[in-house]
């Protein structure tokens, strides 16, 4: 009498390539190593290596008006990429313009995820009150044109850059809390888990000891998607006025102050546009190659805790 | 009389020169005969399955060997008419009908799709589709036809299936498990669709399965596979009665028995995977028969008593007879307070029942058996008294103590006494953790022990589980599914506790596995007086490991009792028409027709 | 498993009507959305330091002026009485006057609302297809030279901030390399954008370039799942020839994810145009935001802020249904 009986050891999904991933970093070694990896790892690295080295090297202070000099003067032996609108020494700028973009870029990834962590993991292990009141408040802050209501925080205020920081992660926790509310909510009907709650364990042991360690792939994801997201915003931000406040160096402003100048001097625009364009590239790319070694599927993890959250819903 | 399906020599291997997954498998199918095809998970079974209609899954290619159906080779053909020959001359039914059948589209166009992409193989589409339903006990009703999959039960959907693969009247049918999921009155049902609509029409069938008592009672010829080759292959009655190939023996000697309280005989080790199967016999390493020509000379297939066995040793063997061992007795029977003491036992989820008034006792040391199908409430018994459900009412005593209705309302010392092993061993243990962690964990969370002390207890109940200490460095996806299993028993032990809740433990691993596994429990129990209950949906299972038994009926108890009672004079209805439904493999000794009723 | 003992009872169809639940529950959602984003924007705007009164009049602010102002701004009054002069006004079609040009806030933004409108509709409609066609058939040809060629160039053109890529197709077209279109707009405030339909290529080309990749993607990833899904072998098996399977069995599976994404794209592009009118000075609300904000006009800030929350409710609405429509098992109770 075979009833309900499921075949025998059917676990495995029929194309997915396991590997090993148990030494810490085996996964990220792996994600490195492979062509997509490798070429985000590069970029990326240069981009941040500029942006950290850059401030040292400067040939010019990049807050000084140059003596003698035009404004938009094209690229020479004394300054090599030129002169911005302020007549000021484009290369010096560039250097000097990009550490404050990764550091408020980190910080904000930051706090998205561990926000996003907590509220996810807790509202779909604790379920019930939690769970609706977590995911409403997720709904409502979704809801919000992030940017724009960002825009009308800062124009009141004053573009403090601590504000905007904390602005830029708050907007990130809801997705991230999706995604990992989606991945524990399969998590936690685990047999392992509830094994676990027969030991006696309290439930925030349960989320440290249990789940987490089982959400490393999806966070890490997260995290790069965040932190190429974050740049994103952040320099759009800047390039929109809500950036280091003048004469202070910051690409994204940068690249809005010199527009008048591209017929002149093209390179004040193009050159902070490139570095950008490849720091997100490089992160981007590199979470790409992360999230196909790891998750092993070539579905993004948003899209797929979309359809499980609706699908949630609509099965209450 | 011409065969309606020959195949011959077909080879198929991962990529055009890699290691090969099934080879030189050669059978034949009279029309109007069913052939069973039957083999533990990799084996390959399925791959031949799909071979036949000239598919393979992902990375697999088909190499070598002929398919004739009616003369014509299938897998000679172009594309197109493969293409054309599927689903008309040779037809599919799958293992799951509820991903089998497309969630967007309805079942009557479903149906209806396979007559329209065929033009000409029925002179009516609108009336053949009403036969076949009606061949199938489907209603033709146009609001049945409307439904869409997910509106329909698992045989139901399982039937439409049937029709889609009978609609064309194909010449063929390759059956892949098809009542895997089914409860046994429904699976009774198909089976004998299977039968009479093959017999009626003379179509050919071949039926995979793993279960050898289904495939004893419908197949007239039954072909074992282990590790991608035939190792046997005879009439049913002859090969089940008296196996000749080693690992056939193993196979039977593992299949419980509803009749007989015997002890199961497992097979230690696993069959390797394609790649590592070595030059010689594949079978050899796990073979009590083995000589040392036989892991470098790969056996060719001989004739012996009747039917074709691959194995050098087949005449000897054939000469001796598989031993049988002992019926089997349980434990003396201890007096004293029950272990386990059930009363008046409710409960729901939210607002839907699921048990009602459930009572039951475990003696000291004895081993109680809750048997039910699917939705009997079974595993929610199993959860309650364990205290993962919480919502129930009643009454449940441990040695004395009554329980609080949930785990985390409960001493720890409580928690420690009742240990509780779960149904699937791929996601009962952490896969990020090692053997050693979990097994730690459990000691850390219920004893107070040094580490040193901690780690020497992990090791004895390695021991005791038969697992080597180098088992404690490994993790989860590092094993197979029999030692997994283990680990999990190991982790309930290493807190000694009185009792033990089975929940299910054998359901997701092979029948030769699951001897072994139940050979385990039983030692265990008598060395360390344990008490248990033991979950499962095999009524045949029951006998070789507990003396009593509950058969639940949508959440109540329809009958209890010693197992020889339940299981020879059954006396509610339900359970004796369970022991009918129940495909029980031919015994040994007789020579008659197993009956499935 | 251990659910209670209920085989499941097949259903007729249309039992119950989950599209109607999740409508109302949606919008239940969105209408509290909508009371915060209100309220907080008009705290925002009223409350914080930074009179308005003040910002106006600059330095010409006397006393008598700003009181002068602050009676027109209804800000001599109590908070709540201001917060419910500016919600009344706004259901009666009188959402107050700009600070900066004195016109009628609607009358100043209503065409706005319109090029935005279009600017939207035409990204999103063509992203949509291009996406969708793009995914599909990089899915069915999936690890060809297409597949590979196409995801390695949308990688890079998703990672990049659409300020970036405004600016690249500038460079590229209008001022560096070729002088082929127009990189700013010069219409004149008032006009609709149809009049110069060249202004529209630059802006919409920005943001399609933007939204095509995540599309391809999830339409991509859909289609592989089906194709490689149980029901797809099974037709295969049947004898169903390959274009049938494509069309018939698998996109239409295919849809349902990729029809949720397409929703939040155009979200996400109700955003993405502050940034791309602001580059190229294309008049719509999105550069009007960034004007209002940069002079403080606060009636304007307030109304197009509004705007774009309703605008977000409704789309999440519409997205989820047309989801659930596209989902015969969750719109058909078991």
């Amino acid at each position: 009498m075979i009833v309900n009986a499921p075949v025998a050891p059917a676990a495995q999904p029929r194309h997915v390539r396991r590997i090993r991933r148990h030494k810490r970093g085996a996964m990220l070694w792996s994600a490195a190593r492979t062509p997509r990896g490798m070429i985000g790892l590069v970029l990326a690295s240069l981009v941040v290596l500029v942006a950290v080295i850059g401030p040292f090297v400067t040939p010019y202070s990049p807050d000084a008006n140059a003596p003698l000099a035009l404004d938009f003067a094209k690229p020479s032996a004394q300054f090599l990429l030129g002169t911005d609108v302020e007549a000021r020494d484009v290369l010096s700028r560039v250097l000097d313009g990009g550490w404050v973009l990764l550091i408020m870029a980190a910080c904000a990834t930051a706090l998205g995820i561990v926000g996003g962590a907590a509220a996810g993991v807790s509202a779909a292990y604790l379920r019930g009150a939690s769970d609706g009141i977590i995911m409403r408040t997720v709904d409502v802050i979704l809801s919000f044109p992030q940017l724009v209501f960002a825009l009308l925080l800062l124009s009141l205020l004053g573009p403090r850059l601590w504000l905007i920081t904390i602005a830029v992660g708050v907007s990130h926790a809801p997705q991230v809390a999706r995604v990992l509310r989606a991945a524990t909510l399969d998590l936690s009907e685990r047999d392992f888990v509830k094994a676990a709650e027969l030991q006696g364990m309290r439930p925030a042991k349960v989320m440290w000891k249990e789940i987490l360690p089982n959400l490393v792939s999806p966070l890490m994801v997260e995290a790069g998607l965040r932190l190429t997201y974050s740049t994103v915003i952040i320099a759009g931000l800047a390039f929109l006025g809500f950036g280091p406040p003048p004469p202070a160096a910051s690409w994204g402003t940068m690249i809005n102050e010199n527009r008048e100048g591209l017929a002149l001097n093209p390179w004040a625009v193009i050159v902070p546009a490139l570095l950008i364009a490849l720091l997100t590239i490089g992160t981007n790319t590199f979470t790409d190659a992360f999230a196909r070694v790891a998750i092993g599927i070539d579905r993004q993890p948003e899209e797929a805790a979309l359809i499980e959250n609706l699908g949630q819903e609509l099965g209450k | 009389m011409k065969h309606r399906l020959e195949v011959t020599g077909l080879e198929v291997r991962m990529g055009r020169s890699g290691p090969d997954v099934v080879r030189d498998i050669s059978f034949a199918v009279p029309a109007g005969e069913v052939l069973g095809l039957v083999g533990e998970s990799g084996s390959g079974k399925t791959t031949v399955a799909l071979a036949l209609l000239g598919h393979t899954r992902r990375g697999l290619r088909i190499t070598a060997g002929q398919v004739l159906l009616d003369g014509t080779d299938l897998l000679a053909l172009n594309p197109r008419d493969l293409r054309a020959a599927r689903g008309a001359r040779v037809s599919y039914v799958p293992q799951d009908p509820s991903s089998a059948l497309n969630p967007t589209l309805r079942v009557g166009t479903q149906i209806r799709e396979v007559m329209r992409v065929h033009p000409g193989a029925v002179a009516s589409a609108g009336d053949r589709m009403a036969e076949v339903m009606r061949e199938v006990r489907l209603d033709p009703t146009p609001e049945m036809l409307r439904r869409y999959p997910h509106q329909l039960s698992g045989g139901q959907q399982q039937r439409i299936a049937l029709a889609m693969a009978f609609a064309c009247r194909p010449s063929l049918i390759v059956l892949d498990e098809p009542t895997t999921g089914l409860d046994v009155t429904t699976q009774r049902h198909v089976l004998d669709t299977v039968r009479s609509l093959c017999r009626s029409h003379g179509v050919a069938a071949v039926y995979v399965s793993h279960d050898l008592a289904v495939v004893s009672g419908l197949v007239s010829d039954v072909a074992v596979m282990y590790a991608g080759r035939v190792v046997e292959i005879g009439p049913v009655a002859r090969l089940f009665g008296e196996p000749v190939h080693p690992y056939t023996r193993g196979l039977i000697g593992a299949v419980p028995s509803p009749e007989r309280a015997e002890a199961l005989t497992g097979i230690d080790g696993q069959q390797p995977r394609p790649g590592r199967r070595g030059a010689g016999c594949s079978f050899a390493a796990r073979c009590g028969y083995a000589i040392a020509d036989c892991t470098t000379i790969a056996p060719e297939q001989v004739t012996v008593a009747g039917r074709s066995v691959r194995c050098l040793r087949a005449q000897d063997i054939q000469a001796t007879h598989p031993q049988r061992l002992p019926a089997v007795t349980g434990p003396p029977a201890v007096a004293g307070t029950p272990t386990l003491s059930v009363r008046g036992v409710t409960a729901s989820y939210g607002s839907t029942p699921a048990l009602s008034g459930i009572s039951l006792e475990v003696p000291p040391r004895g081993c109680v058996a809750v048997v039910g199908e699917s939705g009997s409430g079974k595993t929610t018994f199993a959860r309650c008294v364990a205290g993962l459900h919480s919502n129930w009412t009643g009454e449940i005593t441990l040695q004395g103590t009554r329980l609080a209705h949930g785990a985390r309302q409960r001493d720890k010392d409580v928690l420690r006494r009742v240990q509780y092993i779960f149904q699937n061993p791929y996601t009962s243990l952490n896969p990020r953790k090692t053997v050693g962690q979990i097994i730690d964990q459990q000691l850390k969370q219920f004893t107070g022990l040094s580490r040193r002390d901690r780690s020497a207890r992990a090791v004895g109940v390695l021991e005791d589980v038969s697992l080597g200490p180098d088992f404690l460095s490994r993790y989860p996806d590092q094993l197979s599914g029999g030692e997994r299993q283990r680990v999990a028993i190991a982790r309930a032990l290493v807190v000694q506790p009185e009792l033990l809740i089975c929940d299910e433990v054998t359901s997701s691993l092979d029948v030769s596995v699951q001897a072994i596994i139940v050979g385990l429990l039983r030692r265990i129990q008598a060395e360390r007086h344990l008490a248990m209950i033991f979950i499962t949906h095999n009524l045949a299972l029951v006998r070789s490991i507990a003396q009593s038994a509950v058969v639940l009926h949508q959440g109540t108890v329809a009958e209890s009792g010693p197992v020889e009672q339940i299981l020879e004079h059954p006396a509610n209805p339900y359970t004796q028409r369970l022991m009918e439904d129940v495909p029980k493999l031919r015994p040994p000794s007789s020579g008659a027709r197993a009956s499935t009723g | 498993m251990a659910v209670a003992a209920v085989p499941t009872r097949p259903t007729a169809p249309g039992d119950a009507h989950p599209i109607a639940r999740l409508v109302r529950r949606r919008l239940g959602v969105g209408v509290v959305t909508l009371f915060l984003v209100s309220v907080v924007v008009f705290w925002a705007t009223e409350v914080l330091p930074g009179n308005a009164a003040y910002a106006i009049l600059g330095r010409n602010a006397t006393p008598a002026r700003v009181r002068a102002v602050e009676v027109v701004l209804h800000l001599n009054r109590g908070l709540f009485d201001q917060y419910w002069v500016w919600i009344s006004g706004l259901f009666t079609g009188n959402p107050g006057q700009s600070l900066v040009n004195g016109l009628p806030v609607w009358g100043y933004v209503e065409p706005k609302i319109i090029n935005s409108a279009v600017l939207v509709l035409v990204a999103g409609a063509i992203g949509a297809l291009v996406g969708m066609a793009l995914g599909a058939i990089a899915a069915v040809r999936k690890d060809g030279w297409f597949d590979h060629v196409t995801s390695v160039i949308l990688l890079a053109a998703t990672s990049l901030p659409e300020f970036v890529v405004a600016i690249g197709l500038i460079i590229l077209l209008s001022t560096v390399v070729w002088h082929v279109l127009p990189a700013v707009s010069l219409l004149a405030p008032g006009t609709y954008a149809w009049n110069q339909p060249e202004l529209l290529v630059l802006p919409a080309a920005t943001l399609v370039i933007v939204i095509v990749p995540y599309l391809m993607r999830m339409m991509r990833a859909a289609m592989i799942e089906a194709l490689e899904s149980d029901y797809v072998e099974m037709a295969r098996l049947k004898g169903v020839p390959e274009w049938r399977v494509v069309l018939v069995h698998a996109l239409p599976n295919a849809i349902a994810p990729t029809v949720q994404v397409i929703g939040l794209n155009f979200l996400y592009l109700a955003g993405g145009i502050v940034l791309v009118e602001y580059v190229f000075n294309y008049p719509g609300i999105g550069q009007a935001l960034v004007t209002a904000v940069d002079n403080r006009d606060i009636p304007v800030i307030q109304f197009i802020v509004l705007i774009l929350a309703a605008f977000y409710v409704v789309m999440n609405i519409i997205t989820d249904v047309i989801a659930l429509l596209a989902t015969p098992r969750r719109r058909i109770a078991r």
